[in-house]
């Protein structure tokens, strides 16, 4: 960081109440989102489609979210915000690791071993697959932002 | 399922989201480990012990289906988090660090997994 050091005797972001209240606002909000979409899914009993398409474009949209503000400064002022609000807010609350879990020994308890198997390591590997494809797309789009701005500045 | 339910699961949701980035931030400080998300895994670990427990207790009739769907669905649901295991484990192989990955995408899928059925396994005891 070519940024000076200065001392930074505010409150980590993790104590501080003002921070934590926007963390709760979008982890509302992502929770709703997700508890919309899981009760208005029809229940297979096969393979829990819902919870798996959640944790998939979450995991995309979160690695958009961080390469693009990671790109566009340090984490802080309206950036920090924005982390907190979106990322550890909305889309930590709208993906959900539990579920995940749960729903895995369920199909092991239930004999389902082979779906068990194939729904929790699958939703993991194409998780980093998604978040790997996000944080390469944000880099893209910022790189073309930055081109396209310097040749706006030539003409 | 009752709006008002709902709601609540989403208000759950956010304290649990909020709770998850005080322990994480805690994690971080006492124990810094940049190669390990330390503080997420115990999120994901103890909060799918939690939802193991919660759905057995729903099993057995002694927690309602409204409550299991605002601690469940909504607490746990919004404590845990797969979106930032993803990006982490994602910036871990972009950093060269492949076991590092590995182990952390497959150490927190079996501890989680395992934890969730401890949970569930007590909960139907109760």
């Amino acid at each position: 960081m070519s940024e000076p050091a200065r001392p930074n005797r505010a409150r980590p972001v993790h104590t501080d109440w003002r921070y934590l209240g926007l963390v709760v606002v979008g982890g509302a909000v992502g929770t709703a989102l997700r508890e919309i979409v899981t009760l208005s899914s029809p229940s297979s009993g096969l393979f829990p489609a819902a919870t798996f398409g959640i944790n998939l474009l979450g995991s995309f949209l979160l690695g958009v979210l961080l390469e693009s503000l990671f790109r566009r400064g340090p984490d802080q002022g309206v950036r920090r915000i924005g982390r907190l609000v979106l990322g550890a807010g909305v889309l930590g609350g709208f993906t959900t690791y539990s579920t995940l879990a749960t729903d895995t020994v369920t199909l092991l308890a239930g004999g389902q071993s082979g779906t068990a198997v194939l729904y929790a390591l699958g939703t993991v590997v194409l998780g980093v697959v998604a978040a790997g494809v996000g944080l390469v797309a944000a880099a893209a789009g910022h790189r073309h932002f930055l081109l396209d701005a310097s040749a706006a500045g030539d003409e | 399922m009752n709006i008002l339910t709902v709601l609540a699961a989403a208000l759950a949701g956010g304290i649990g989201a909020a709770a998850r980035v005080f322990v994480d931030g805690t994690v971080r400080t006492r124990w810094p480990a940049p190669t390990f998300p330390a503080g997420l895994v115990l999120i994901n670990v103890t909060g799918s012990l939690g939802l193991g427990l919660v759905t057995g207790l729903a099993l057995e009739g002694l927690v309602s289906p409204e409550w299991q769907v605002i601690l469940g669905g909504g607490l746990l649901g919004g404590y845990t988090t797969f979106s930032t295991a993803s990006v982490d484990t994602a910036m871990l192989l972009r950093k060269g660090r492949p076991v590092a990955a590995v182990a952390t995408g497959l150490g927190m899928l079996l501890g989680s997994v395992a934890a969730a059925g401890l949970g569930l396994w007590v909960g139907l005891q109760l």
